[in-house]
């Protein structure tokens, strides 16, 4: 690891120093602070880590350090500046779209690659595109309302 | 009455000092220090609308405080649907008199009478123009004396923030990803730790090679105390992969300790056990038919998204700070005093947000991993945090339920005679409620304490207990409850507790009886029901659903399901509409909900609506699976949960009763939902499935 790994998180070059196997979600929240990508299985199977990368969401867990070196990866804190929220999290407040918030992050994550390449998708398309994520506390159908709301909102 | 004999509201009347609950900041906010915690459900929300009500504030100025041992006033446990009844009106009083504290005050310095002043968002305002305000009159000693009970709080009719639907304060650091939850926080020179749990249930560890562990970078220590192994790292992915090296070179002693899966219910039965008869009333009415049926859940998981986190700091040889999730950080506390043998006042417990809970999962186990953990850590704090594995197979799980319905139905097909009997084991499994610590790793140290059996908190709410009784006016009436005193899965609440089985099998068996008698199941219910709030959800949600107009289509069905929660709280009627393809779908639920006085709207309807979609979930797919030793989920895949293709519609319809008390919502929906998918099931295919969860198994072999 002499030298350490290089990539690119929410637009700004970063050099991590840590094993190449580390999965991302570690280097993500205990090596660069970025809290808001949240770890709640480490095997692919409940979506509350997805960040983009490059563009993809993909679950931070499942992915190594040696796999995002020289790629863009943006976490739910890069989606949009603070002072001014993406869309989708405007969406999310303004439909009251969660109880306790956990599966979040990674719902924001994979909605926003939805939008990007299906800027009207259908409330089917969207569940689809949901349906890694697990939600426990039965916010779906709000957290489908804001995705819906937000396609309709200027990005 | 003197101060100290008046009766307080909710927990004021055992935490009565209004210092306790308040304080009003020279900056311009307030301080609330409810004793009950955030849990993903809302409740710091709704209770700082109730403050920001009495004191005429803006919601803006209330700064909710999270509960702290060493400030906070003691509400037990964040359970049971109670925070707004219990906490709520608390607040409402204890901010009803420091308003009226504080008017004294202003009307001394303004020289005005009190009924003179008015509050404008903590402005006090004399009808002379003078004014001064809460923040200039700020004094902690104003407010370092009893409630009293003297100050009456608002009439609803002149609420402003209450009843409102307050948007969620919680909701944006969860929506942009700052730093909320507990498994955020760092503390300077922190380590991470794991625990590698005992290979199955009653296992005993004989031997582990710690060398291989020991070598890995950045490992500080190896913790063993009996059969309790754990691990130290600097950092979380060296702690892993610590855990993974330690669990690989641990040689347990297993043997068979659980039931046989396939003969549970039989298990249930012949168990060991205490019965107790919750009512017995004989009734001359003779029954023409009878009718019986048994109804079964199995054992299910609290399964929360986040994992399980604690953070503990020896800060020194006899003094810990420990930060949880927690439900109840008094309780937690005991539970630690005893396990550590030290002092509860040696003791802090934090509490900081975790993911929901939905129920007594293994926050509270978590603290002592970390407390032990970090008696190796040299004086450093320590975060540990369960694995996934972990956090579903060693779940304090929802008990497995049987449950036997009976009735008689006289020549008109009305029932007389009405008996409910249920077996398992007891729905808590809390801390801080016996002299021996429930904390699971404090059964696997070297001198380990016992492993208790599960209790039922007592009537009215009960454990397995609850709803048991059914709402409905039957004349003759047995209800009994057989509670297992072997505990081979280790239970505890899970969401609802008995009230889910119970009510299944009660609005189950109700459509069963209502087709033997020829008679539409809604009118069946009104038949039998006098309770006026109960009549008025039943016939709002048949009438939202169009229950009278509905169609029947090929495999396509309607059901209705009802309970009024414990007999205390939310009464809530469900409507669920269903298609049975390879699988069942629930395509929508229709719920009419009576709280009482409403808080937050939605935040009421959220709670309502997000409890029915979890209890599909429980309905439809969720099973505990288990060999002789252990349970055997490794991951999600072996826990399938409800996912965003299978969410049915669900339209919540809040019945206004601000007259009526304010009860909690968290709990009401889940019984009632799972009654009417059920009923819906039958309605479209024509067979019973009596053993929870509907699977195409099941359906199959129900249709025999």
């Amino acid at each position: 690891m002499a030298g350490g790994i290089t990539l690119t998180v929410n637009g700004k070059s970063r050099t991590v120093q840590a094993p190449q196997d580390t999965p991302l979600v570690h280097v993500l929240r205990n090596e660069l602070g970025l809290k808001g990508t949240r770890f709640g299985c480490g095997a692919n199977q409940c979506g509350a880590c997805h960040v983009l990368l490059d563009g993809h969401s993909v679950p931070a867990c499942d992915t190594p350090l040696w796999a995002a070196a020289g790629k863009h990866v943006v976490t739910v804190e890069g989606l949009a500046a603070p002072e001014r929220p993406h869309r989708l999290q405007r969406a999310l407040i303004e439909e009251q779209a969660g109880q306790c918030g956990f599966c979040l992050s990674g719902i924001l994550v994979s909605a926003a690659a939805l939008l990007e390449h299906n800027a009207a998708p259908t409330e089917a398309e969207v569940r689809a595109a949901l349906d890694r994520h697990l939600c426990r506390c039965g916010a779906h159908n709000r957290i489908v309302r804001a995705v819906l709301r937000a396609a309709t909102e200027a990005a | 009455m003197s101060a100290a004999e008046a009766k307080l509201p909710g927990n004021l009347q055992a935490n009565r000092r209004l210092s306790q609950w308040v304080r009003i900041e020279p900056a311009g906010t307030v301080a609330v220090t409810p004793g009950k915690v955030e849990i993903g459900q809302g409740i710091l929300t709704a209770l700082a609308q109730i403050a920001a009500e009495e004191l005429d504030v803006g919601l803006a100025r209330i700064r909710m405080v999270p509960a702290t041992t060493a400030a906070s006033p003691n509400e037990g446990v964040t359970s049971g649907s109670l925070s707004i009844q219990d906490s709520g009106a608390a607040i409402r009083q204890a901010c009803a008199e420091t308003r009226a504290i504080y008017l004294a005050e202003a009307a001394a310095e303004l020289g005005v009478a009190v009924d003179a002043l008015r509050v404008e968002d903590g402005e006090i305002i004399a009808a002379n123009g003078r004014r001064t305000s809460y923040w200039a009159l700020a004094d902690d000693a104003l407010l370092d004396r009893e409630a009293t009970g003297q100050v009456a709080p608002k009439p609803p009719a002149a609420h402003r923030t209450v009843g409102r639907s307050a948007p969620r304060l919680d909701l944006p650091d969860k929506v942009l990803g700052r730093p909320r939850f507990i498994h955020d926080i760092e503390l300077p020179g922190m380590l991470h730790g794991r625990v590698v749990r005992p290979a199955s249930r009653g296992a005993r560890l004989v031997t582990v090679d710690e060398a291989a562990a020991r070598a890995l970078p950045g490992v500080v220590a190896v913790v063993r105390d009996g059969s309790f192994l754990g691990v130290l790292a600097e950092h979380e992915a060296q702690a892993i992969k610590a855990a993974e090296t330690l669990a690989a070179r641990a040689r347990w002693d297993e043997r068979d300790t659980l039931p046989d899966r396939g003969a549970l219910a039989q298990w249930l039965r012949t168990a060991e056990r205490e019965t107790t008869v919750i009512e017995e009333r004989a009734s001359d009415a003779r029954a023409a038919r009878t009718f019986s049926a048994t109804y079964t859940r199995p054992y299910t998981a609290h399964a929360s998204i986040g994992l399980s986190c604690a953070l503990a700091h020896w800060t020194a040889r006899d003094a810990l700070t420990v930060w949880t999730h927690s439900q109840g950080i008094y309780n937690l506390r005991a539970d630690l005093a005893l396990a550590l043998k030290l002092p509860p006042a040696r003791i802090t417990v934090q509490h900081a947000e975790g993911a929901g809970c939905y129920g007594h999962n293994p926050a509270d186990d978590v603290a002592l991993d970390a407390a032990l953990l970090a008696r190796a850590a040299g004086g450093r704090p320590v975060r540990a945090q369960w694995s996934r594995e972990d956090e579903l197979a060693w779940d304090p799980l929802g008990p497995a339920m049987v449950v036997d319905v009976s009735a008689g139905l006289d020549a008109e097909g009305r029932i007389v005679q009405w008996t409910l009997e249920n077996y398992s084991n007891g729905h808590s499994s809390r801390p801080g409620r016996a002299d021996q610590p429930t904390l699971l790793a404090a059964w696997h140290l070297a001198e380990p304490f016992p492993v208790l059996p599960a209790i039922n908190p007592p009537m009215p709410a009960g454990g397995q207990q609850r709803n048991a009784v059914p709402l409905y006016d039957f004349p003759g009436r047995r209800i009994a409850c057989h509670r297992v005193l072997e505990m081979p899965l280790r239970t505890s609440a899970l969401r609802a507790l008995g009230a889910f089985a119970n009510v299944y099998a009660i609005e189950t068996f109700m459509d069963e009886l209502a087709a033997a008698a020829g008679k539409d199941p809604v009118e069946y219910r009104l038949l039998h029901l006098a309770d006026p709030r109960g009549r008025a959800v039943i016939e709002a949600a048949a009438r939202r659903a169009g229950w009278s107009g509905r169609r029947k289509t090929e495999g396509r069905g309607f059901g209705i399901g009802f309970a009024k929660y414990k007999n205390l709280g939310t009464y809530c009627a469900v409507v669920a509409e269903v298609e049975a393809e390879r699988e069942i779908r629930v395509r929508r639920l229709t719920i009419a909900a009576d709280v009482g006085l409403v808080v937050n709207p939605d935040g009421a309807a959220n709670q309502i609506e997000g409890g029915a979609v979890q209890a599909a979930s429980w309905t439809l797919k969720e099973a505990v699976p288990f060999d002789r030793r252990r349970v055997t989920i490794a991951a999600w895949e072996d826990y399938p949960i409800l996912r965003f293709s299978e969410v049915p519609a669900v339209d919540v319809e809040l019945l206004n009763r601000p007259e009526e008390r304010a009860v909690g919502v968290g709990e009401g929906a889940q019984g009632p939902t799972a009654g009417a998918i059920g009923n819906a099931v039958f309605d479209a295919l024509g067979v019973r499935v009596r053993d929870l969860p509907i699977t195409p198994e099941r359906i199959v072999a129900a249709m025999g």
